[in-house]
């Protein structure tokens, strides 16, 4: 393992500096012995899978998470704080990459939220205020009317917005979540310039992101996490992209396990079922093409925020396309709702299992209800709907074997087979999954993978969406990397690494 | 597979399926304590009369509380019930021969055609709020609040002050005829609290009630037509609440403005009270038919009781303040034991 090098640690002493800090959730290590040093006026880039224990360590530092293990030293001095509000008195900030702007009040109010001056008595001194927010936007290069609407300017200047109003708080540190994910190419550029002209100024910066190019053009220095650890810190201009997709996966270290590369066999004489043609939608979907095959696990691999679940719920119909087709073995889908995508065939597991099961109801239930129409005109048939769970919970192995059971009861995998049951009774055209495997224990895992596996050999299209390498790997027989809502990198068949798909997307 | 080596069914816990069924035996025990209570505090509740009495004060609103059941069951609120009820049985007056002395200009018809004139001038108000909520998307409850005032604008129209005192006879016996010392207004009560239970205990449309209600994300993306179960309740809702205001004029022997005002809190009580979970997806028709008597136990005796008059105003209100936090604590019960388990 590459010994850490700590910024310029001769010539200027940290500002921030943390030492063996360890972090643990209800006994599941997320941060072990970590050490990381924030010089004065530099851009500190921080890389790692979801996971590795960048966002643990933010959070710690913003205040989120006060009770770890290890120190935390600010100035040389040790702190720790209670809450985000503490952190922030001392001047460390944080844009988070969900943006917390208000869309409904003006720009001025957003710079000032929280904190509006106002003329002693306790009225809002809307003047003054919208000349401090001005100056406070132009600052940063922006020439915006403080008045106008926050939620109808475009995301990049949102984003800069919300960065004023961490700046104009008096923040020396400031911690950016993914900044660059919903950003086109000149508004990167853009944001890149106001973050030079900021380390100009002395301050300090912490860059997350996934976007191994952006890291390296900003920072002067790279952290990279795998599994909880520090790995290294490196010099950004003598470091390559590919020298970081190593350090992040820990190539070399270790045999490649099975997850983590995979022989693709591509779509080769197999029908085509699904065609998504030029798909629009928001911000989010641009121009997007691809197809899906029967018979075939297609994999639509990209990182969080490139459009994935958007993509998913447009496909379901749950989410209306601003443009572009789809085609179902040749016929126009109609996306218009959940009901025309079901009765078209396409059947959905959102990423969030909560998000299609009913908790407090009994698992038959959960599991009769996408097929209710099939076996009942009117009256409901409870014995029916409770043989049809029978046989879905001897299938797929669901645990405990009981239909009256009531879903909420269920561990994390069993629920995953009961959201995934509910569409095998009537096999469908299009079955698309979105991580599949998150957050289930390593049985459940198998159990699924072999159950979506079956269907495709059955001659089901299955979409698998992503954003962990692994679960597209193990799973996908090709693979469509998307970056920023459209598709960047198809991958048809051979053999293909994680590191393949991490410098794609 | 680590869950192989849970036992598959749990022992019998007493604790936990009480605080399952809180929803449902709090009312039941609120029933039974009131009932004693008056029985003991008045000689002239407990007798067989008075219980006659109870069951056709509570039928009119039953028939409202019923489409209010539906619509609770879902998540969505009708503030529009008393109003709507007000209004179709002054639009059944309306298409009705009226004495001289009414002074109401009008548009008479044979009864059967007033009624089913009625009837539709219901379903169409239903259908207007339905599209208001699930075309438009407007929320339920302001959508519902704009109908309340719609249609006691058409009760002001057509009446302008007068009061109309004849009804079609088909209605005039349902709605104030007697079978054998029976009033038909208890049997039709209970034909519909029977036919609504059915509905939603043994239909698909029932069933997907629930689920809207228990979780509308879920049963989106289980392909559950999510705005047509939504429209649907709001007719019925509107549906019933008309068929209740026609049965009430003939009940009261008269039609005029403002005549169903109490109806409106009455009957989100008697649901309400009864346990049916204002979030959705819990309760049903058993669970009206206890607030419903809990409500009509309470009127009627505190008439039989030496009470202040005005003092029976606030302890109606502290009443339903209890039934309302015991349905959030149930609510909130259930969600955390579903959730630790």
């Amino acid at each position: 393992m590459t010994p850490s090098e700590t910024a310029d640690a001769g010539s200027t002493s940290p500002l921030l500096e943390l030492k063996n800090v360890s972090k643990s959730f209800g006994g599941v290590s997320a941060l072990r012995d970590v050490d990381f040093a924030l010089a004065p006026g530099e851009i500190h880039g921080v890389v790692g899978e979801n996971g590795a224990g960048k966002s643990t360590m933010m959070k710690i530092i913003a205040g989120m998470h006060h009770d770890f293990q290890g120190q935390m030293l600010l100035e040389g001095r040790e702190v720790r704080f209670r809450n985000p509000h503490d952190s922030l008195a001392v001047g460390i900030g944080m844009v988070h990459q969900e943006l917390s702007v208000v869309p409904d009040l003006s720009v001025a109010e957003n710079v000032f939220l929280g904190t509006q001056p106002t003329n002693g008595r306790g009225v809002i001194d809307w003047a003054g205020m919208a000349k401090a927010a001005r100056k406070q936007i132009a600052s940063l290069g922006l020439d915006i009317d403080p008045r106008v609407r926050m939620g109808s300017l475009p995301v990049g200047i949102q984003q800069l917005v919300e960065l004023s109003r961490v700046l104009f708080s008096g923040a020396r540190i400031i911690i950016l979540d993914e900044p660059t994910s919903a950003l086109s190419p000149p508004e990167v550029d853009r944001l890149f310039r106001i973050l030079r002209q900021l380390r100009k100024e002395g301050r300090s910066l912490i860059f997350i992101s996934h976007f191994l190019e952006d890291v390296l053009a900003i920072s002067d220095h790279v952290t990279i996490f795998r599994n909880g650890r520090k790995v290294a810190t490196l010099d950004a201009a003598a470091t390559s992209k590919d020298q970081l997709i190593s350090q992040m996966i820990g190539r070399g270290a270790k045999e490649l396990s099975a997850s983590e590369s995979a022989e693709l066999t591509g779509g080769g004489s197999k029908p085509v079922v699904l065609t998504a043609q030029n798909l629009n939608q928001g911000s989010v979907l641009k121009d997007l093409t691809f197809d899906a095959r029967a018979g075939e696990i297609l994999g639509i691999y990209g990182f969080m925020g490139c459009g994935q679940i958007e993509l998913a719920r447009c496909l379901f119909g749950k989410v209306p396309l601003d443009s572009g087709t789809v085609m179902l073995q040749g016929n126009l889908l109609p996306l218009t709702s959940t009901v025309a995508a079901r009765e078209a065939g396409i059947a959905y597991v959102p990423e969030n299992r909560r998000m299609m099961l009913f908790p407090t109801e009994p698992m038959y239930k959960n599991i009769s209800i996408s097929v209710l129409q099939r076996i009942h005109r009117l009256l409901l048939k409870p014995q029916a709907e409770r043989d049809i769970a029978k046989r879905h919970i001897a299938d797929l192995q669901i645990r405990p074997a009981n239909a009256e059971m009531r879903v909420g009861q269920l561990s994390g995998g069993n629920q995953q087979k009961v959201a995934l049951a509910k569409w095998l009774t009537h096999k469908p055209k299009v079955l698309i999954l979105s991580e599949p495997t998150r957050g289930i224990d390593v049985g459940a895992k198998e159990d699924v993978i072999r159950i979506v596996r079956a269907l495709r050999d059955q001659g089901v299209a299955v979409i698998v969406l992503s954003t962990e390498p692994e679960t597209i790997l193990t799973l996908a027989d090709r693979v469509v990397v998307m970056k920023r809502g459209r598709v960047v990198k198809t991958f048809e068949e051979g053999h293909v690494e994680k590191a393949d798909l991490l410098a794609a997307a | 597979m680590t869950d192989a080596a849970k036992p598959l069914s749990k022992p019998f816990d007493p604790a936990h399926f009480l605080r399952n069924q809180l929803r449902n035996i709090a009312p039941l025990i609120t029933l039974i304590a009131l009932f004693l209570f008056f029985s003991v505090a008045s000689p002239s509740f407990m007798t067989l009369d008075n219980f006659a009495n109870i069951l056709a004060q509570v039928s009119l609103t039953s028939i409202i509380a019923v489409g209010l059941t539906f619509v609770i069951l879902t998540g969505e609120i009708d503030l529009s019930v008393a109003a709507v009820a007000n209004a179709i049985g002054i639009v059944m007056a309306f298409f009705t021969l009226q004495p001289d002395y009414a002074n109401i200009q009008n548009l008479p018809m044979p009864g059967p055609v007033a009624v089913v004139l009625a009837l539709a001038a219901c379903g169409l108000l239903g259908l207007v709020t339905a599209f208001g909520v699930t075309r438009i998307g407007i929320p339920s409850f302001i959508m519902t609040l704009a109908m309340m005032q719609i249609a006691a604008g058409i009760s002001a129209m057509l009446v302008r002050g007068q009061i109309a005192y004849k009804f079609p006879a088909i209605i005039q016996v349902l709605g104030s005829g007697k079978y054998f010392g029976v009033r038909w207004l208890i049997v039709v009560a209970v034909l519909v609290l029977l036919i609504a239970h059915l509905v939603l205990t043994y239909t698909r449309f029932g069933r997907y009630v629930y689920m809207t209600g228990g979780n509308r994300d879920a049963a989106e993306y289980s392909g559950v037509n999510v705005k047509f179960i939504i429209g649907a309740v709001l007719v019925i809702s509107a549906m019933l609440s008309g068929f209740s205001g026609m049965l009430g004029v003939a009940y009261f022997g008269s039609a005029q403005q403002n005549q169903f005002d109490t109806f409106l809190l009455d009957a989100i009580a008697a649901v309400v009270v009864g346990g049916t979970s204002l979030f959705g997806g819990r309760g049903g028709i058993g669970n009206t038919i206890i607030g419903l008597l809990v409500l009509g136990v309470l009127n009627n005796g505190l008439d039989h009781v030496n009470i202040d008059s005005f003092l029976k105003i606030l302890i109606r209100g502290l009443i339903l303040l209890i039934a309302l936090i015991i349905n959030v604590y149930a609510q909130k019960m259930r969600d955390s034991s579903a959730a630790t388990e």
